[in-house]
């Protein structure tokens, strides 16, 4: 025993002085990279803003979107007051009413709650596709050749004319099948937007899985009995995260951006059932008096849409290790 | 090279085939009547009559074989008797009459029949040929200026990378990503035309250019839907061009380019453009069919009366024979383009080898 601490002292020359550096974990330095990134951090702060914006809004500003109320149509939104003092204005609405006197700003924030719960719920699904897609192509080289096969096809659809096609065929259909027109065009919009965009996700998580699926841990695993369905939940998938991430805002950018698309053009929600496609839509046969009800709705897609992106942006960065050193 | 062609050609006629069956089960699946329009004074009788002429009777494999027929052989073969009886490059070749047949009843020469339109009763590529040059004139003309502003910008970014015009650039590039066409489009207009009043919001397609005036109208009404879609190509051209360009300015090519005493202009436009330019060709190659599909949603912000106008009307008046050929022929021009950017990067890249 003697012999081993004399030992000890001899190599004490070549230990660390100071005590290293606790150990961080991984998702603390993502975050540490993830906030040097500005236009990102803004990103996902206006992007949370609008979420809970959309989601409480409705307790803060109760008035109904659809209560009309006629006398007080065509008001201008108050910042009109400024430089206008005629105009008919007033804190009562803040951004105006519209031409049967409904209250714009409850408008958007029941418009936002769609737009947004679309973009959601497809984002949602077609990353549960594509990741299920890429998952299996990879793991299962049986699987491969034909799920490859029909990712391909799927790719080479012409995207916006079939969403128009289904979205117009189906909506009698399924508006019957649940009843109200608005469940109806919500299941019919999420899941059109998720079967047309689940492709990308798919492909980058096969060449993951490929690549992965040949590492030492996944031969370890295999050799201690590890069964196929434990190694894709316990080592591949958490390896996989971050591409999924990144395209989930992708994901999330493109369908709210084919939402607004669909009202858009008409083929969306019913007409008394207010989303910020069909807000825009609606304002610009009027838009040479009333520009703002273009604008604000425009304003809000554009600027969730941009911080979506910010936000995928940053996370790219912030998860690729190879970025995060430096 | 020929050999990879030839094998991904016959490749794709599976694919085309099957993404045919795949549109004709959906529109077959379409609750819409072509005769709802019919007046409701026109007896049930005569109704049926009226389906029956349309073909809808028959089994949908009838009907689907009889599309493929009419689509494939019968079209193309109006095609050549066009080219060879009245086109002025081939009207020198003898005249043919491929697309011509015997009437069983009467015995004169009749065309055979082709894919007619429910909406207009006239012939669905008729149409289409009247509506492709609008189309290709405001949408291409967009491409090629959104391609000639987005290079300069791609190489100067990455070339100045993290500067102020990098960071400026790289934000419009989110900005064009982000902002939808169908709200740059109104904002344009309130702009140019409501405030400002110089330009005009509605695309006329009944103009003839033939003078400098008609010629300065003609540039005017297309200003404006060509930058709305300039924009989103941009954003997405100058985004490849600037992750290529940095992608190869730190290859070791480079320093031995410089090292070699070369002037910074030749390292940078010949040596790493060049190399730079093989994955921008190929995502130019695949926005290719977006050209000849048109911009729905911006043909309809302005009324260009182009192709994907046509099919947004076609759509709305259930004339499933249009929206079918339509959407099929989308189907050839994404399938053929994404067939040509795999060649071209073959071509251009010579470490990839196919065989």
């Amino acid at each position: 025993m003697t012999d081993q601490t004399s030992e000890m002292e001899v190599f004490g020359a070549l230990q660390d002085k100071e005590p290293s550096k606790p150990p961080r974990s991984q998702w603390r330095d993502v975050w540490d990279q993830f906030r040097k990134h500005k236009g990102a951090l803004f990103g996902g702060g206006f992007l949370l803003f609008i979420t809970l914006g959309v989601l409480f809004g409705p307790y803060l500003w109760d008035l109904a979107p659809t209560k009309l109320d006629i006398r007080n149509k065509d008001w201008r939104p108050v910042y009109t007051l400024l430089w206008d003092s005629d105009v008919k204005a007033g804190w009562a609405h803040p951004f105006g009413t519209d031409q049967l006197g409904r209250d714009i700003l409850s408008q958007m924030i029941h418009g936002g709650r769609v737009s947004m719960a679309v973009g959601w719920a497809a984002m949602v699904l077609s990353l549960l596709i594509g990741t299920a897609v890429g998952v299996a192509a990879g793991y299962f080289k049986r699987a491969d050749f034909i799920l490859m096969r029909l990712t391909d096809l799927v790719l080479s659809l012409p995207i916006l004319p079939l969403v128009l096609l289904a979205v117009t065929l189906f909506r009698q259909p399924l508006t019957k099948f649940f009843g109200s027109p608005e469940s109806g065009m919500f299941v019919l919009i999420v899941s059109v937007i998720a079967l047309t965009s689940w492709m990308q996700t798919a492909r980058i998580v096969r060449g993951d899985i490929l690549a992965l699926k040949e590492r030492e841990f996944i031969l370890a695993a295999r050799s201690i009995g590890t069964t196929d369905g434990k190694i894709i939940r316990r080592h591949l998938l958490p390896n996989v995260i971050s591409p999924i991430m990144v395209s989930a805002t992708l994901g999330l950018a493109t369908a709210i951006i084919t939402e607004s698309a669909l009202s858009f053009l008409g083929v969306g929600f019913p007409s008394d059932f207010p989303t910020w496609g069909k807000l825009l839509s609606d304002a610009v046969n009027r838009m040479q008096e009333f520009p703002e009800r273009v604008l604000l709705p425009g304003f809000l897609i554009s600027m969730t849409v941009l911080s979506v992106n910010y936000l995928g942006d940053g996370l790219r960065d912030a998860l690729d290790p190879r970025i995060r050193g430096r | 090279m020929l050999n990879f062609t030839i094998r991904r050609l016959i490749l794709s006629i599976p694919t085309l085939l099957f993404i045919s069956l795949v549109i004709f089960m959906l529109l077959q699946l379409a609750p819409g009547d072509p005769m709802a329009q019919v007046p409701l004074t026109v007896p049930p009788e005569v109704k049926q009559k009226m389906r029956e002429a349309l073909g809808l009777g028959a089994p949908i494999h009838v009907q689907y074989f009889k599309w493929l027929y009419q689509f494939f052989v019968v079209e193309p073969s109006v095609f050549i008797d066009f080219l060879t009886n009245k086109s002025f490059l081939f009207g020198w070749l003898p005249d043919t009459h491929f697309s011509m047949t015997i009437d069983s009843v009467t015995g004169e020469l009749v065309q055979k029949q082709r894919v007619i339109s429910w909406q207009t009763r006239s012939p669905v590529m008729d149409i289409v040929m009247q509506r492709m040059p609008q189309t290709l004139w405001v949408v291409g003309l967009s491409y090629v200026v959104g391609i000639l502003i987005a290079i300069p910008i791609g190489i100067y970014s990455a070339y100045r990378h993290y500067s102020l015009f990098d960071q400026a650039g790289t934000f419009v590039t989110m900005v064009g990503f982000s902002i939808p066409p169908f709200f740059t489009g109104p904002l344009l207009i309130v702009i140019f035309s409501v405030s400002l009043g110089w330009l005009p919001s509605i695309y006329d397609t009944t103009l003839i250019v033939d003078s400098w005036a008609t010629f300065k109208i003609q540039l005017m009404q297309m200003i404006m839907p060509v930058m709305v879609l300039a924009l989103q190509t941009t954003a997405q051209i100058s985004r490849y061009m600037r992750s290529a360009m940095l992608d190869n300015l730190n290859q070791d090519y480079v320093r031995t380019a410089r090292a070699k005493g070369l002037k910074e202009s030749v390292v940078i436009m010949v040596h790493v453009l060049r190399n730079s330019m093989i994955p921008v060709v190929t995502v130019i190659a695949l926005g290719m069919p977006a050209i000849f599909g048109g911009a729905i949603i911006t043909e309809n912000v302005f009324k260009v009366n182009g192709i994907g106008q046509l099919l947004l009307t076609a759509l709305f008046a259930n004339d499933l024979p249009m929206v079918m050929t339509l959407t099929f022929i989308f189907a050839i021009l994404i399938v053929l383009f994404n067939l040509i950017a795999d060649i071209l990067y073959g071509v251009l890249d010579p470490r990839i080898r196919y065989d």
